[in-house]
Order: C-alpha cells, then structure tokens, then sequence
C-alpha cells in the first residue's frame, strides 16, 4: 500500500491549452449578489426522486426554511434562499431545457433568516448525526452531476473506504469558481473534508488540484501540513481530469467502470463546493443555500464569480456581470464542454449550475461536418478507452448489438472526441443519445421478459390449480 | 410584453478544436514539399509537368464525379490534391503525361469514389492507382531512366550484387520515382508531421524495425550495415513507411492495430524484396496491408476504462 505511487494522472483527454480561458475570470474576488426578482425553486435539481413541496402558495417563508422536502432516500430537500411569500407552484423552465414543476417565492427584500440549531463541535459528533446534517441540509454534488451526498456517505462498507477525494480539478475551460472557493475560503474546503473523514476511519483524504493552479496548491498545502489525515495532490492538467472515475484513477491508480460505485474502488469523491456546503451543515447547521458560479465568455461584460443564491433567476447574473458586450451566439449552462445550451435565459441557479458561459461565436453550431477520415484523434482523446468515430457510426446506424459490443455505454459524455475530431462530426451527440436510446431499450426489454416470465408463472399455476 | 427570442442549442462540448481535415491535407502537401523539390531539381523540368497534370487531373476527376453524381464538392478538402501528388511522387521522371492523367482516374473514381468518397477508401488511393499502372504499363512504369542515365536502379543492383553507393542513395543521386529518391527529403518532411502530431511514429516504427528484422534474418547478409542501409535507403520504403502507409483512412485506428499492421508490412516489404523476382515491393505491401486492416480493426478493440472480466465479476 505505501509502495503506490499515484500517476497524478489518466490516459487520453485533450489539453485545451490556451482556449481554456480561465484567465479571464480568475483574479477577480468573489462577489456576493442579491437577487432582486422572484426565486425559483425547482423540486428536481438532483439524481433522484423530485421532492415534495411543503409549503403552500400564499405562505410566508423565511431565508433557511425548509420548503420542499426529499421524495425517498436518493432525493434532497430545498431551502428558501431568500425571504418574502410563495407565490406560485408551477412549472418552470430549468437550465436543461426541460418544465420542472418549482416553487416561486417572491422576494421581500428583507432577508430575514431563521434560527438554525446549535451544532455540536466535531469532536463530539457521531457519524449518524453528520450524515443526518448533510441529508438534511439538502446536500448534492455540486460539481454537475447533482448526486445526493448523503446517499454517497452512505456506503455498504464505510470500513472499506479508504480514500476521501476532494475533486477542486476543475478540468473544465473558463470555470474558476472552485479556484476562488480554495483562494478565498480554503479553511471551508479543508473543513468540509474533516467532517467526511470523520466518517470514514480507515480514509486518507485527498485535496486532488490541477497544477494550473499552482497558488491554490500551495495554499492548502500550507494549510494542511498538520494535518496527517490530509494530503494535496497536484494533477496534470488535462481535461476530463475531473470525471469521478479519472480522479480516482489519477489519485489511487484504481479504474472503475460505469457498473462500479467509487465506494467499489474504496473511495468517496466529493466537488470542492460540495465540502464547503458539507462544512456549513455540520459545524453550523446551515443548509445548501449558497454556490459559486462563474459568468464568464467573451460576450460578458465583466466575467467573474458570484456567490450566488440557488433559485436566482439568470438574467439577474448577467445584469450583475455587466450585460453582454455584443449579442451572444450561445449561452451555457456550466462548462464548454459539458454545459447545456439555453434556448431562455429564464432560468434559475440550481444547486448544480456551476457557470453560465456566454460566447459570441457558437462554434459548435458553425462547424462544418465532413466525412470521417478515421484519423484515430477520438480514439486518443477517449479518456474511456473507445472507439468514437466507430461509435457514433453505429449510433447513426442504430445498430445496438455493435454499439454494445464496443462499450458504448462507458461513455461519460466528456465531448473529447468531439473537441479534437478534424472533420468535426458530433461524435459525443450521437454517442450520448444512443446511450440513452440503449439504457431505455435495455429497460424495456428486462421489462417485457419480466411481464413475460409473470405471465407463464400465472400460466403454470392455473394449469396446476386446475389439474389440483 | 416583450417578445421572447429564443437562443440557438448545440449539444457538447461547446468548443472545438480549430484543427480540420482541409488543415492536415494542407500539412502533409507542405511536408511532402521536400521531396517533390528534390525530384524536380533532380529530374528536370519535365517532371514540373508530371505533377502538374497529375495533381490537377486527379482534383478535376473528383469534381467532375461529384458533379455528375449530384454530391457535395470536396476538392477544396485538399485530399484529391494530396492523392495526386502522392502519385506524382510514385511516377518514374520520364512517364508520359497520358498515364498520370489515366493514373488519376483510376486512383480517384475507382479507388476512392466508387466506394465512398473521402473516407471509405479501403486502400490508399495513390498506391492503388500505382499498383494498377505497374500491372497495365509495366514499360513505362518501371523505366526510371532519365537523360543519360539507364539501367536498373541501385536498389535492384544491389539485389543482383553488384556494389553500389550507401551515401548517395541516402541524399538521392540515384535512379527511381520523383518522389522516392532522396531519403533526406521524405525525412525532412516525415519530422515536421511527426513533429506536428499528424502522423504518428508508431506505424513508420514498426514497419521499419520489423523490415530490418527480417532482412537481417532472410536477407542473407546478416548484419551487414552496408546492405541494411542500401535496403532502407533504396527503393520507396521511406516514402511508403511515411507517407503511404501512415494514410489515415487505409490504416489501423487504435495504437495496437498500427502496431500489427507496421509489422505486417515489415514482413510482406521483406518477403516482397528477399523471395520475389522484382527488388522493390512497398506499394504491394502496402495496399495487401490496407486490405487486412478491417480484420486488424475486429483483433484489436481495446478494452474499456475499468473493464472487468465478465466470468470473474465483481472486483477489477
């Protein structure tokens, strides 16, 4: 065990270089925003069920109250952000472009908070109770992915965790929000990992940061060079570096596939946000209200990073950011390569909006798609070891039987091979909705031989009720 | 109310790379530059009139099918271009000009159109046209004399015994195609792709070391650096290794696919030039490797990220 030797690093991925485009929002210190208009909340902003409203329209909600409540284990509960009066429950449009049923609370302006409860000190604490404080803070993963925490916490095995990893790579172009969190508030982040090593005995926690941020690297190296439970690691920058399955490969040396939990690797990865939001809960009993997004692009006005509360309407943050400079051709929701485009801005911060990229030039829609010349670029860009180009032709052709057989469904959606193909095909657009065309087949069939095998189980027992 | 407009969606990722196909045909045209220089100073003038009418015969057969077949336009794609001079550079000084313009047809409506366009070729286009070319005008086509030089090339004297300059066949003071005959030249021009990332070493690589291998084993003369020499300096092996061989569409996708296809072409280069009556036989070589590339292709899937044997289950 202490013979491994970490490669800091993964196979395939691109180097977007100088297009990344962090420069142009990094110096700039966080700023606080305070939303002017209605707040939505939509019910589903996590992997999950979508959780149950519990206040009613008319009612008066505070900053910090509970206002929907998690619908199962694998859900989160929803805070009010702001003060004022519920004004509708109704379908909103969210930044993935689908209606989700959301509660709008006017804002009054007065950001009266309520009164959260003590917090017992971490030395005291169980590790029931600070699962408990993140579930009920309403925790998710803030990195994109939107998985309830508390779920994460919970694994079969907490003896068999044995790695803690504080995913701060932020591999994406134009995001800086994690750097400023580690910039300005790295006691958050490194008291966000204290509370997850609590939970886990046998953890070695992992401070995982990609060396294009050197100061970050050096600042909570410093930081935590008492602790001996803490460890800073410089990664190779290199996108997707910050993909669950490739940070643990990078830190640990362990692969997992699209079947395999990160608990199956004995390890728990957490987003930089994530820690700060777990530390708020279970030192402060303070829920998810709060996260840091970058507006950024060249179409911005004033790029930078707000805190921002969830449930602010995105026009807000534009205003804030100084407008658009010049109309822009495509808005984003989250990073270039991973982002939704928005056909509306009329959208809210959700827990997991980590940026809105504004660019003048929606490249993706002005390139020209020419035929495949099987130059082999995806292949090495694939950061899941596929073939791409071969992929997306079966994916065009929807032929799963081929698509399967080359393991289709490990892609992670990373939009490398898209990024660096030549003829500029949309290799991860189809891959993506084969995958999903795929999963939804598999259902249906595992359903039909379900009702199949019901249906000649009913069969056989009415044939011997009948010979009975 | 104000009238909502709505925003154009494209799916990720947003950005993209600013390399395209048009950009790497243009490259390997610069990188092949070299070598074509170096045959027109060698050669002569009349060699400025092969490549001229090769190069536009075989962009004028593209336009001319597209256009007959109601297909988009892709000769500004720059691929017709590359294919005609890579002919070009397959041509012996002398040949006349009604070949080239026949060589073209064949390399751009048989071999590539026919079946696809761009792409779909299933061997290269340039070899395929040569190789059609050796067979149907073998006068012409294997006459390499020029001025007052005749006879067989240094390759083939080699072959048969006969002593013959390492250095200058290295530089390229010798007898063969236009583009073929300086290994310095096909050299330059293979660095700056390498140096570029358009082609990578791993086929050139393999072709190479596993010729060597075999000639030092079958060849008869052991490792004898003199004749090792003459072998890889002789004949099209450089331009073929580096330019031919490495054609992205007639070759393996995945690294081990072109490591079992550079050593296939190892071998058949040896068999070709140790067993066979002629001294040369890359292009055979090549274009017999192109038609096993999409059983390579089956052999050589690579295993997923985190792929886990299916009997064993569970744990990786």
């Amino acid at each position: 065990m202490s013979q491994f030797r970490p490669r800091f690093t993964f196979d395939g991925g691109i180097h977007p270089g100088a297009r990344d485009n962090k420069d142009i929002s990094k110096e700039k210190p966080i700023k606080d925003v305070l939303p002017k208009g209605d707040l939505v909340y939509p019910v589903s902003q996590h992997i999950g069920a979508p959780a149950k409203p519990v206040v009613q329209v008319g009612d008066r909600v505070k900053t910090g109250q509970l206002i929907a409540e998690a619908g199962g284990f694998v859900s989160a509960n929803i805070y009010a952000t702001v003060s004022g009066t519920v004004k509708a429950i109704e379908k909103h449009r969210v930044p993935v472009g689908d209606m989700v049923q959301s509660i709008i609370v006017e804002n009054d302006g007065l950001y009266e908070e309520v009164e959260y409860p003590e917090a017992k000190p971490l030395d005291k604490i169980s590790k029931e109770e600070i699962v408990a404080a993140v579930k009920n803070a309403g925790i998710v993963g803030m990195g994109g992915a939107g998985f309830p925490t508390h779920v994460k916490l919970s694994p079969k095995d907490p003896a068999k965790i044995d790695y803690v990893i504080a995913n701060c790579a932020e591999c994406e172009p134009y995001l800086t929000s994690d750097y400023r969190r580690m910039i300005e508030n790295p006691e958050l982040v490194i008291g966000g990992m204290k509370c997850v090593l609590k939970l886990f005995d046998n953890a070695k926690g992992i401070i995982a940061i990609e060396d294009n941020k050197p100061d970050a690297i050096e600042l909570l190296t410093k930081l935590t060079k008492d602790e001996p439970r803490i460890e800073v690691y410089a990664l190779k920058t290199k996108y997707p570096q910050g993909s669950e399955r490739h940070i643990i490969y990078a830190c640990t040396g362990r692969a997992i596939n699209s079947k395999m939990l990160p608990a199956d690797a004995g390890c728990i990865v957490d987003n930089c946000d994530t820690l700060v939001a777990i530390n708020e809960a279970v030192t402060k009993n303070i829920p998810l209200m709060y996260r840091i997004v970058t507006v950024t692009g060249d179409a911005v006005r004033d790029p930078r990073n707000f805190k921002v509360r969830c449930g602010t309407n995105y026009k807000e943050l534009i205003e804030e950011a100084g407008g658009f400079i010049t109309e822009p051709g495509c808005i984003i929701s989250g990073g270039p390569m991973m982002g939704f485009s928005l056909f509306d801005l009329d959208v809210p911060v959700t827990k997991t909006s980590s940026a809105l990229l504004c660019m003048k030039v929606d490249e993706a829609a002005q390139a020209v798609e020419t035929p495949c010349i099987n130059c082999g670029r995806c292949v090495e860009a694939c950061p899941e070891k596929l073939i791409p180009s071969q992929l997306a032709t079966y994916a065009e052709h929807e032929d799963y039987d081929a698509f399967n057989g080359l393991s289709g469904k490990e892609c992670i959606e990373c939009g490398s091979c898209s990024y660096v193909c030549p003829a500029k095909r949309q290799l991860a657009q189809s891959i993506k909705s084969m995958k999903k065309l795929s999963i939804g087949r598999d259902r249906a069939l595992a359903a039909a031989a379900k009702a199949k095998a019901e249906e000649e189980a009913k069969k056989n027992e009415e044939k011997k009720g009948g010979e009975a | 109310m104000e009238e909502k407009r709505l925003m154009s969606v494209t799916s990720n990722p947003h950005i993209r790379d600013n390399c395209t196909t048009r950009k790497i045909m243009m490259h390997v045209i610069i990188a092949l530059m070299p070598a074509t220089l170096f045959g027109i100073w060698h050669f002569g003038a009349y060699t400025i009139a092969v490549i001229l009418v090769t190069v536009v015969s075989a962009m004028f057969f593209e336009w001319l099918y597209e256009k007959l077949m109601h297909l988009p336009i892709t000769v500004n794609d720059g691929s017709a271009a590359l294919t005609g001079l890579l002919l070009a550079l397959n041509m012996p000084p002398r040949i006349p000009l009604w070949i080239c313009v026949i060589g073209s047809l064949v390399a751009i409506v048989l071999v590539k159109q026919l079946f696809g366009g761009l792409g779909q070729n299933f061997m290269n286009p340039a070899l395929g046209a040569r190789c059609f070319l050796v067979i149907s005008f073998a006068k012409y086509m294997t006459d390499f004399s020029y001025d007052t030089f005749t006879g067989a090339t240094r390759l083939a004297q080699l072959k048969s015994g006969e002593l013959v300059n390492t250095f200058e066949m290295v530089v390229g003071n010798e007898m063969g195609t236009i583009g073929e005959v300086s290994v310095l030249a096909v050299v330059i021009g293979a660095c700056y792709l390498i140096l570029l990332g358009i082609i990578d070493i791993t086929i050139p690589g393999t072709y190479i070391l596993t010729f060597v291998i075999f000639w030092c084993i079958f060849g008869g003369h052991g490792l004898d650096p003199y004749y090792i020499t003459g072998q890889l300096a002789g004949g099209g092996l450089m331009l073929g290794a580096f330019f031919m061989a490495t054609d992205y569409v007639s070759s393996p996708i995945t690294t081990k696919g072109r490591i079992i296809f550079g050593i296939i072409l190892g071998i058949l280069t040896g068999v070709f030039r140790v067993f066979a009556s002629g001294a040369e036989g890359v292009s055979y070589a090549i274009i017999i490797s192109n038609l096993l590339v999409p059983l390579i292709e089956r052999w050589t899937v690579p295993k997923c990220f985190g792929y886990v044997k299916p009997e064993k289950g569970g744990k990786a």
